[in-house]
């Protein structure tokens, strides 16, 4: 307790131990999550609507969606100054950053474009159209597939990074919220909150290869919605955030049967992992906190309170 | 517990079917004009594109979907006076495409729906609650995306219930429209165990000597003690001058104060907002119920002809009342039709003018299908045949 009072006093100061950043959406505000105390130790000012929270591969600055200003602002992790904005086109919402450390793209939820942002010189590189409300973004780790994920139009949108063109469009059940590469970027998951599904792709040849349902008990089908996901240590296992049905589901990433489901906050919506990825953040919008999950056990084990609607999280190594 | 399914057949079979060539699809939308009685405020005016608006954005909407996938979307817009030729109209539209939005009264949808040139279309009704057209009054070429009148007012007395105000009293006005609403709120109140214990009727006669709204605490005040008060004026006459002005103070619910409403400007969870930012974009004001309704049943026909690659109404019909269809409609779960009576499944928003209040179906109220069910017409209760 007495630690924590110390690291809370020493605001500025770089902490010890390493971090989970969390945007808050409507309290235009970042907390931050000391990993040793479970504690907030800092609570920084952004722009307006912050969603989409990520680091630069070195961590030396954070990149941060200012929904509202229309804006990617980014932002020293030390200070919490913000150090300018790039342009972003209108309204961004989630965004994913390039293997190359360099090219941010990026989804414009209210113009149905994805954007691409070189963070050096600060300038837009391409605008793609795709569906309507754009939202989750991911990058194959051989940096050459985009994807954007449209959440009215319910479609993965495949780009070439080498042309900035699209050159697949495959349909997903409704409003796909989230997309990640695994496996060496052979297959691609979607979640789709509406739908309420998962649906995995073949990345090859763009086939959808499997679907995952999920069932919580004593939640009607409707309210059981996945948003976010990550991957355990391996791709052994995806953590499946399921909304409204305040659970995170676990799913076996080689059958895709689901495994476990742990109660969370409420309206689960993104999460991240620490360093050894044994523990796992979430973020609740509706209760306003953070839900703390011991990996190995499946078991929450603490909740953090954090800013009104907290909605992305990331991590912040401070070695 | 929660499953995969390697194989999707079905789906398998869409995959196939998209690529196959492109597929164009029209729209029509048909405004039946019903002038305004006249009203004591004048501080609102009906909208130029009432309604339509929101067939345009679901027309946007679905044509962004569509290059993608080589459809293409057009949507043609007319209007006829109540008492002009409504059949002509409707010929006029159905010459061009079997799918047909109609805003308008119950009279001229049936007229339409019963038109010989509209048996195998697929018409959507997207502003009248009757529950007649839910029941008897049904028609299988008729859809519904606007929700029946006591869908709104089962919203409003699960908010009742959850809030214990179980004594009620009732203030209708005189028109057709605000007698309609008042049946709906007493079988509602029956539904959930709700008492209606007292009601007057709002007249306009030699008696009113005052401002309206300085007659509201002597004519309010013979209701003794209550909960709250119930007001059924569809015009949006009186209803606005009960607020703060009963003799005892008592929250204001029905046609004004607590509203339960199809959709309203304050909707903005569920990604909402990204919704009310396009309409705005598009129509330079707030969406409205109809607007919603409209386009709803645009979105609706874009996501059959998506999922199925077809665009003939047979089967576009079948899709929708299918287990396979279904709308994310910004109201937070996924949207169905009613197999039995074509109704859209959907959550009634409770509002006032500056938030959302509630979103019902309220926790608690639960049903063997689906908790939307408690909302409306169930099936046993409907006496709707067509779809059979």
């Amino acid at each position: 307790m007495l630690r924590a009072c110390l690291i809370a006093l020493c605001a500025v100061s770089p902490a010890a131990a390493d971090e989970i950043w969390v945007s808050n959406e409507k309290d235009d505000t970042i907390s931050v999550i000391d990993i040793e105390t479970l504690e907030v130790v800092r609570t920084i000012p952004v722009g307006a609507r912050p969603r989409g929270i990520t680091f630069s591969k070195d961590h030396s600055v954070l990149y941060l969606c200012a929904s509202d200003d229309d804006a990617v602002q980014v932002i020293d992790p030390e200070t919490g100054e913000i150090l300018h904005d790039l342009p972003s086109g209108e309204d961004p919402e989630q965004f994913v950053l390039h293997p190359d450390d360099r090219h941010l793209y990026i989804a414009n939820e209210d113009d149905a474009i994805t954007t691409v942002v070189d963070t050096e010189t600060r300038r837009v590189v391409a605008q793609i159209d795709v569906g309507i409300e754009p939202e989750g973004m991911a990058v194959s780790p051989d940096g050459k597939i985009a994807i954007t994920t449209s959440e009215t139009t319910n479609m993965a949108h495949w780009i070439d990074t080498g042309t900035q063109q699209l050159f697949a469009n495959t349909l997903v059940d409704s409003r796909p919220r989230h997309a990640e590469f695994v496996k060496e970027g052979s297959e691609l998951w979607v979640s789709s909150e509406i739908g309420g599904t998962v649906t995995v792709f073949d990345v090859a040849t763009q086939a959808e290869k499997a679907k995952i349902d999920f069932e919580v008990q004593g939640v009607h089908p409707d309210r059981v919605q996945p948003v976010g996901f990550e991957f355990a240590n391996g791709d052994s296992h995806a953590f499946v955030a399921l909304g409204p049905s305040n659970h995170v589901a676990v799913v076996n990433a080689e059958t895709y049967e689901v495994e476990d489901y742990i109660l969370v906050g409420r309206r689960v919506w993104h999460m991240e992992f620490n360093r050894d990825r044994s523990l796992l953040f979430t973020t609740n919008g509706v209760s306003g906190d953070v839900t703390v999950i011991d990996v190995a056990a499946r078991e929450p084990v603490k909740t953090i309170k954090v800013g009104r609607f907290p909605w992305g999280a990331a991590f912040r190594p401070t070695d | 517990m929660g499953g995969t399914s390697l194989f999707a057949p079905l789906l398998a079979a869409f995959c196939l079917a998209w690529p196959a060539g492109a597929v164009e699809v029209r729209v029509h939308h048909l405004t039946v004009e019903v002038p305004p009685p006249p009203i004591l405020s004048e501080l609102e005016t009906r909208p130029e594109g009432l309604g339509a608006d929101g067939a345009r954005l679901g027309r946007d909407d679905n044509a962004t979907t569509g290059r993608f996938l080589g459809q293409t979307y057009e949507l043609e817009v007319s209007t006829v006076d109540v008492d002009g030729d409504i059949a002509a109209a409707a010929r006029a539209a159905l010459a061009e495409t079997p799918f047909l939005i109609v805003d308008g009264p119950t009279e001229a949808l049936l007229a339409i729906a019963d038109l010989p040139e509209a048996q195998g279309a697929l018409i959507f009704n997207v502003s009248e609650g009757d529950p007649a057209l839910r029941d008897a009054s049904c028609r299988a070429n008729l859809l519904h995306t606007v929700p029946s009148t006591a869908m709104r007012t089962d919203a409003l007395a699960q908010f009742l219930v959850l809030r214990r105000w179980d004594d009620l009293v009732l203030v209708e006005g005189e028109h057709a429209a605000d007698a309609a609403y008042a049946a709906a709120l007493e079988r509602s109140l029956a539904k959930f165990g709700l008492r209606l214990s007292d009601r007057k009727t709002w007249a306009f006669d030699a008696d009113m000597r005052r401002n309206a709204n300085a007659e509201v605490p002597l004519f309010t005040q013979g209701f003794g003690d209550y909960d709250a008060l119930l007001v059924a004026d569809e015009l949006g006459d009186f209803g606005r001058y009960l607020l703060y002005n009963t003799w005892e103070p008592r929250p204001v619910a029905g046609s004004e104060g607590l509203t339960a409403q199809t959709w309203a400007p304050v909707v903005e969870q569920w990604g909402a907002v990204q919704l009310q930012n396009r309409f705005t974009e598009l129509a330079d004001r707030g969406m409205e119920p109809v607007d919603w309704a409209a386009w709803a049943a645009t979105r609706s026909i874009g996501e059959a002809v998506t999922r199925t690659g077809a665009a003939d109404p047979a089967a576009i019909r079948a899709f929708l009342l299918s287990d396979a269809f279904e709308l994310a409609g910004f109201k937070g779960r996924p949207l169905t039709f009613r197999a039995w009576n074509g109704q859209l499944r959907q959550p009634i928003p409770l509002v006032h003018p500056r938030a959302l209040v509630a979103s019902a179906p309220l926790e608690g109220f639960l049903h063997q299908r689906t908790e939307l069910d408690t909302l409306g017409l169930d099936e046993p209760e409907s006496a709707c045949t067509a779809f059979r």
